[in-house]
């Protein structure tokens, strides 16, 4: 074999060799991943990062924006666009309204005073729009347009004029990412509409339905049954529209019927959302004692506590 | 082996042809784009097909400009994907990472093809990319994605041509561009 007499020997310094830069960058990139996972030390870094990516979500409107104007150039379209994308905002932020929760909520509001608790400020929802969705395969997200500097708070609910989208999940000062109820970390509570009977609706990622996972073969649910948020875990108020029953397989061999759902909220498409003013959190959970593990557990604390 | 004569195929700069270098700018710009073009929100059915518009771009330029893009600056261009997808930081950075020194390891050969050749070659790094992901992914401790999870990248594949070619066109002498037609 001939070898080849360009570039066999570098004429001009380039410091390391490739090969040695990426076993660096290699290392670097196990290092980051390690530490992202299991400390996340890197929150400070992603969010200044995201305010240097801040521009390109916006950019990513800029299309959408340059079509609306051609449309004007071209006819009165414009006027009625705007009119839409209002009318559109307010939908949104009516949407508990509709969905039933304004009536529920005054009649609570009665209640409470009776029993002189703090009423749930429902006032501080804020109006967002979808910036750009996560690219990622393996989860479900969007990125929406106001962050902190708007107030949005991570573990808020997140709904469209049909009902429940997801939850924020990370915030910076511009964006906020809002994981999607169809993603496979995501479980909300949910509720029957038509019995009360209490769940939790689990995302099974993407291209797959959410299920409704351990109800018992003999669980009273029906196709076409309408699921509400149960409001059991402080994120989402009680008596928002989730999704509905699909299908039901009641298989003799199985443990668990599958309840396949379908979220009513157009996670994949709506572009107006609102992000509900987190609740207050709920009371802590009361001491458990009759558990063995748990009393194990507690045991070993005690016998901690005293040791040293 | 010598210079392979290309076949009258989809060349529209011949390896001998002398290009001008890019300009940081326009380098910079590019990859603005690739990311941009990533990020843009589509309907589910598309998403699913979307190449990786970013890797394309950095492929192209290590390609071309090992001076301006390498191994660090394809990783740093990682990170920020990262963040703009919500992954795992690190996770694209090691992919671009290993990206980039694969074009390193065979870019004085690649070019050698007429662009349909190189694709084929190009499909076989960006699958690489898109491995090294689904392997980080699996220590997460994510499930086995469908077999759809490797349209991308030979979508990405199938764009190159496309993609040199418009990457090309402004460090192109200006008397071929007049010959061009232009």
């Amino acid at each position: 074999m001939r070898p080849i007499p360009v570039d066999s020997q570098p004429f001009f310094n380039r410091g390391p060799s490739p090969l040695t830069r990426l076993a660096i960058f290699g290392l670097l990139s196990v290092a980051l991943l390690f530490a992202d996972t299991r400390y996340r030390y890197l929150e400070n870094v992603r969010q200044g990062v995201a305010i240097a990516l801040y521009p390109v979500g916006r950019a990513l409107g800029m299309p959408g924006a340059a079509l609306a104007f051609v449309a004007d150039y071209f006819g009165s379209k414009r006027q009625l666009a705007d009119e839409n994308a209002a009318l559109r905002q307010e939908l949104v932020a009516r949407a508990p309204a509709t969905m039933g929760y304004h009536r529920v909520e005054e009649e609570n509001a009665r209640l409470r005073a009776l029993l002189d608790v703090r009423s749930r400020d429902g006032s501080t929802a804020i109006a967002v729009e979808v910036l750009y969705a996560g690219r990622d395969p393996f989860a479900q997200k969007v990125f929406v347009d106001k962050g902190t500097s708007a107030g949005v708070q991570a573990g808020a609910g997140v709904i469209d004029e049909n009902g429940v989208v997801g939850q924020v999940t990370r915030v910076y000062p511009y964006m906020a990412e809002v994981t999607l109820i169809t993603d496979r970390d995501q479980a909300v509570p949910v509720q029957v509409e038509r019995n009360a009977a209490r769940s939790v609706l689990f995302g099974n990622g993407t291209g797959r339905a959410p299920e409704l996972r351990f109800t018992s073969p003999s669980a009273d649910l029906r196709v076409g049954d309408r699921l509400l948020t149960s409001g059991l875990d402080g994120t989402y108020p009680p008596g928002l529209a989730v999704a509905e029953i699909v299908d039901v397989v009641r298989d003799t061999g199985q443990m668990f019927a599958r309840i396949v759902c379908k979220p009513l909220a157009g996670i994949d498409h709506s572009k107006f959302l609102l992000v509900l003013a987190p609740s207050s959190p709920p009371p802590p959970r009361p001491e458990e004692a009759s558990d063995t593990d748990t009393t194990k557990k507690g045991a070993r604390a005690k016998a901690r506590r005293i040791a040293p | 082996m010598r210079v392979l004569p290309h076949m009258g195929s989809f060349v529209p700069a011949a390896p001998e042809e002398i290009l001008r270098p890019a300009k940081p700018w326009f380098v910079l710009l590019s990859i603005a784009v690739g990311l941009t073009l990533n990020l843009v929100p589509l309907p589910p059915e598309a998403m699913t097909y979307r190449p990786d518009f970013l890797a394309l771009v950095l492929l192209y330029w290590c390609i071309q400009q090992p001076r301006y893009v390498g191994v660090g600056s394809a990783w740093f261009v990682g990170l920020v994907m990262d963040v703009g997808d919500a992954t795992v930081f690190g996770q694209h950075a090691l992919a671009y990472a290993v990206l980039a020194y694969g074009a390193e390891y065979f870019r004085r050969r690649v070019l050698r093809f007429p662009l349909w050749q190189q694709a084929v070659q190009v499909a076989v790094l960006l699958v690489l990319c898109s491995l090294i992901v689904l392997l980080v992914r699996f220590v997460g401790g994510a499930m086995l994605p469908k077999w759809t999870y490797l349209a991308p990248p030979l979508v990405g594949a199938a764009l190159w041509p496309l993609v040199s070619v418009l990457l090309q066109t402004p460090q192109r002498p200006s008397r071929s561009r007049r010959n061009d037609g232009f």
